[in-house]
């Protein structure tokens, strides 16, 4: 007992840093470090200016004009008419509906099958560096090489998925009807950026204490319990930043479309028709309205998804 | 070699949060000298504007001779011991002892000479060719230390340099600093919480609080004639006893009885006209009365132990007691400087360890009143003082006052 | 310990199942590229070639002597390369502020990083197709390079703050007080410790500009400077109104093999760079 005495007048503080350490600048050597925070980020912020800020402002410009490519000279200011002729397109609203449907469908099986996998690569010990040298594979891979190959797996002539999957024709052709050739686009997103989600979550999961779920487990609940009571609540902060960045990413899918199917079908995700628009059809002015609508659909699902469900960038950035 | 000079010291961060107020500390040419506190006391600010890694807000630091305030750290000559080693994991232990050297332009032979010299003196010699990361906490601490006394710097600094490591080798790390330093007569500043340290380290300690100098004196200086109640509550193990305490003309009223003193620490006491004082005790100058020799003076009371903790050469034990507001106030403030928690008001005392004392017994306690120490209860000075061996008191009295104000 | 017992059996079946959802897709495009372009056109069904319908490495031989191929490869190396060195060294000054110095402006950097890395992609081609063709950058390298640099400095930046954020403050300082001026300091001692973080940078950058596909059809109109991703969208063969599956499928190997190689290599400090910075509550 008497080594307590030690204790509270010692070695307390080496948790506790010693004093505030950052303050407002006032001397010299922080006026220097200001001055030279600022030169060190400017060229990152100039870059990423350039090709985001003033095109967007661009766009925004230029999508009050009806400005075709074909025809330059008869560039007529139309003040809002191309959002009009956007919002009031059935086409916009049904792409934007398939858009979400992927969006909504791809992230939700990625996470379950993410975490399934991230449990396994937890507490797997043998072959460790093959498994996460395998997953790597699928996140490596370019997204228009994943499209051909599943769109060719797919595929009733040359394809094996027919033949594998029970009681379907041989001859069925997944990319002759909507529901089917979007199934096909799924599973060729979903297959490719499974392993980024299950990486991010393996970073939460690495970060729940073992000792948490042995305290559990010696409080008498079941795996499920402590699944669910335990693992979940600690990860939080893992899964939600993992879901806003794969659901931003997939709201924007693009790539598997324009190779499995090139917007056929009805298979069309609004990227597709913002692309569609302005590069191949040379709409400057109806594709640059159909950018800002897209910018301000992502700006809006991300404050979505951060207001629903609580994400805290700071803590997930460890800014906090 | 040089001696280091503090003159009115202030570190003001931005919020105008002072980190340091005013403090002035001379450490002469080869002396040991301690800074000591509790956590947010200043002393780590101040070791880092001594070596430069912080500016100065105003007042004068000067190293041999020289002002340094404006001298960027490499330029200070001095050498420093991180508390978490700042050992370079990418350079085996050999490269890091030769940094500095390095850096100076020193090479070949001389270098070679030089890295072994210490690496030598530090018994690393079979480690040279690892990496930090593959060592032990007492032989980074050794490579930490190497890289400091390879080259010839005017002073070494040491930012809580053993607080990473375990009880053990923290004592023998402890005692081979100070042969070290002893052998190399190098001028050293020393940071650390741990009060064993700062009394077995030092040839003076600097006791700080929220960035003011509290006392700067010896070991044995701060132990017997503590400056206030902050320094008597920090320095000792288990510390101090606090009791409520009136004094009329030679006897003190204490929660178990009246004692006499020494007429001319009555005298002392009596100085400020105030009824109610705290009297410091600390546990050994307590003893189970029916082992002390008769002869010896003090005086008995009675009381009921609550507690006894029996070591073996010695035993503690426990009697609580009650203290009016006033004085539970200041103690609980105390406590909140020091880093603890308050809990009950409790007198701890040291008994011999053949003392058949029991839990629960009504014993009766003799006391050495000659050791006994008075403070103001509202401004925490001593009033007992010593003041021909008590070191320095800086006179921060307005401090004091500020402090007692805001404790009411 | 039954329970410990099912855990194991569901760990090995949980890791052959990944193993499978990995490899299975590799092994069927490299299966298919095996087939011979006959086959593809007769129809030929089924995981591995049939009897007779093997093609050997003439799939490859084809792809590797097609021009249009041979210069695609050339331009997504060259721009990747590129993209990534002048990326990670803007990323590393920024980054390196981000983690160690105190200046105002730096929550707005980080939080223009996060909102590009979240930015559609599609809504800038648009503009960037029309200004590029305006001052001369369509259909060049730098009109690549450019869109690349920008939208994987985000990723970047947060990856190399994370590591700095890791390298012990102290140690700078301590290089200091040994003697360092701040150039040597970070030379000596920062430059070194940071260099695995910098190189994670890198692949993930790489990886990023070599799977770009929207910039690349976007911004391209011939083999000038079309990468591969968008050449092998546009690649049809000698029949255009029947794919050459198997030829694509070699095609799509080869441009995989790069990636696979990083990944076999640097495996380690993918998964520490990925998973650094972006998760840790």
């Amino acid at each position: 007992m008497s080594s307590t005495y030690i204790a509270t007048a010692g070695e307390e503080d080496t948790k506790v840093k010693k004093g505030p350490k950052k303050g407002k600048p006032e001397s010299e050597r922080s006026k220097a470090e200001n001055t030279l925070g600022r030169n060190l980020v400017l060229p990152a912020i100039i870059v990423m200016l350039l090709v985001t800020a003033f095109p967007m402002l661009r766009a925004l410009y230029l999508s009050l004009f009806s400005y075709s490519l074909t025809a330059p000279e008869d560039r007529e200011f139309v003040g809002l008419s191309n959002y009009v002729t956007a919002l009031s397109d059935p086409l916009f609203w049904r792409d934007t509906g398939v858009t979400v449907l992927y969006m909504v469908v791809t992230v939700a099986v990625e996470l379950v099958i993410g975490f399934i996998f991230a449990m396994v690569m937890h507490r797997v010990i043998f072959a460790r560096g093959i498994i996460r040298t395998s997953i790597l594979i699928p996140y490596g891979i370019i997204t228009v090489v994943s499209g051909f190959a599943w769109q060719f797996a797919f595929s009733y002539q040359n394809g094996f998925v027919n033949s594998w999957i029970p009681g379907l024709d041989t001859t069925f052709n997944w990319f002759a009807e909507s529901t089917p050739a979007i199934v096909a686009i799924m599973v060729s997103e979903i297959w490719k950026t499974t392993p980024f989600m299950s990486l991010l979550l393996l970073a939460g999961l690495a970060q729940v204490s073992e000792d948490m779920i042995e305290a559990a487990k010696v409080d008498g609940a079941t795996w499920w319990q402590r699944l669910w009571k335990v693992i979940l609540p600690n990860m939080r902060a893992a899964i939600m930043v993992a879901v806003l960045f794969r659901a931003l990413d997939a709201y924007r899918i693009f790539d598997n479309i324009f190779v499995m199917t090139a917007g056929a079908v009805g298979t069309e995700s609004i990227s597709f028709l913002t692309y569609r628009q302005t590069i191949e059809q040379f709409q400057l002015g109806i594709g640059s309205a159909l950018s800002v609508l897209l910018f301000l659909s992502v700006l809006l699902i991300a404050y979505l998804i951060v207001k629903l469900f609580k994400v805290d960038l700071a803590a997930a950035r460890q800014e906090g | 070699m040089a001696s280091i000079e503090m003159k009115n010291i202030v570190k003001k961060y931005g919020d105008g949060f002072p980190a340091v107020n005013n403090v002035s500390i001379d450490v002469a040419d080869g002396e040991f000298v301690i800074l000591v506190g509790p956590s947010g006391c200043g002393k780590s600010t101040l070791l880092r504007m001594i070596v430069g890694l912080e500016d100065i807000t105003s007042g004068e630091m000067v190293i041999g001779e020289k002002k340094v305030n404006d001298l960027a750290p490499r330029d200070r000559n001095l050498a420093m011991v991180f508390q978490n080693y700042a050992l370079y994991p990418h350079l085996t232990v050999y490269e890091n002892i030769a940094f500095p050297l390095r850096l100076a332009g020193t090479d070949g032979k001389e270098l070679d000479e030089k890295v072994r010299s210490a690496s030598k003196t530090l018994e690393l010699d079979e480690h040279l060719d690892r990496k930090p990361g593959n060592l032990s906490g007492g032989q980074r601490q050794r490579v930490a230390m190497g890289r400091a006394i390879v080259r010839d710097a005017d002073a070494f600094l040491f930012d809580e340099p053993l607080s990473n490591l375990d009880a053990k080798l923290r004592g023998q790390m402890r005692s081979e600093i100070s042969r070290l330093q002893k052998k190399l007569g190098i001028t050293t500043v020393y940071v650390t919480h741990d009060q064993t340290e700062a009394m077995t380290l030092g040839d003076r300690v600097a006791v700080l609080k929220r960035g003011f100098l509290q006392q700067l004196a010896s070991p044995r200086e701060l132990y017997t004639n503590p400056g206030n109640l902050f320094v008597a509550g920090f320095i000792g193990s288990p510390p101090m006893n606090f009791l409520p305490a009136t004094v009329k003309g030679n006897s003190v009223k204490l929660p178990f009885g009246t004692v006499e003193i020494p007429e001319d620490k009555a005298k002392k006491a009596s100085r400020k006209k105030k009824d109610l004082l705290i009297a410091g005790i600390r546990p050994e100058h307590f003893e189970d009365a029916s082992v002390v020799d008769p002869s010896k003076k003090g005086s008995t009371f009675r009381a009921q132990v609550d507690v006894v903790e029996w070591l073996g050469n010695e035993a503690y034990a426990y009697i609580p007691f009650e203290a009016p507001p006033e004085v539970q106030k200041q103690l609980e403030q105390l406590e909140r400087d020091l880093d603890g928690e308050s809990l009950r008001t409790q007198l701890v005392v040291s008994l011999d360890g053949a003392s058949m004392v029991k839990e629960g017994d009504d014993a009766e306690i003799w006391v050495d009143t000659s050791k006994m120490h008075l403070f103001d209860p509202e401004t925490g000075e001593n009033l007992t003082i010593d003041l021909d061996n008590a070191g320095e008191i800086p006179n921060h009295d307005e401090a004091g006052v500020v402090e007692a104000q805001e404790a009411v | 310990m039954r329970n410990n017992a099912s855990t194991r059996v569901g760990t090995v079946i949980g890791a052959i199942l990944i193993l499978i959802w990995c490899l299975l897709p590799v092994a069927w495009i490299i299966s298919l590229s095996f087939k011979s372009q006959t086959a593809i056109t007769n129809g030929s069904p089924g995981f591995f070639p049939a009897d007779g319908d093997g093609a050997g490495w003439q799939n490859y031989q084809d792809v590797l002597a097609n021009d249009q191929f041979r210069r695609a490869i050339f331009n997504s190396i060259g721009i990747s390369l590129i993209a990534t060195l002048l990326s990670v060294i803007i990323a590393t000054l920024a980054a390196y502020a981000i983690a160690r110095l105190d200046f105002p402006g730096k929550k707005l950097v980080l939080t223009m990083a996060l909102a590009i890395a979240m930015f559609p992609v599609v809504s800038l081609v648009g503009p960037l197709f029309d200004m590029w063709r305006t001052i001369g950058l369509y259909d060049t390298w730098p009109g690549l390079i450019i869109p690349y640099m920008s939208f994987t400095l985000p990723l970047a930046i947060w990856t190399l703050s994370a590591f700095f954020r890791e390298i012990p403050w102290e140690l700078e300082q301590a290089a200091q007080v040994d003697g360092a001026t701040s150039w040597q300091a970070f030379r000596k001692v920062i430059v070194p410790l940071a260099a695995p973080g910098v190189f994670t940078a890198a692949i993930l950058t790489f990886f990023f500009a070599w799977n770009d596909f929207v910039f690349g059809i976007s911004l391209t109109s011939t083999e000038r400077a079309r990468p591969i991703p968008a050449a092998l969208s546009f690649f049809v063969g000698a029949d255009p109104f029947n794919r050459p599956a198997s030829l694509l499928a070699a095609g799509a190997v080869v441009s995989t093999i790069p990636i696979i190689i990083i990944v076999l290599i640097f495996q380690r400090k993918i998964v520490a760079g990925l998973t650094s910075g972006a998760v840790k509550g």
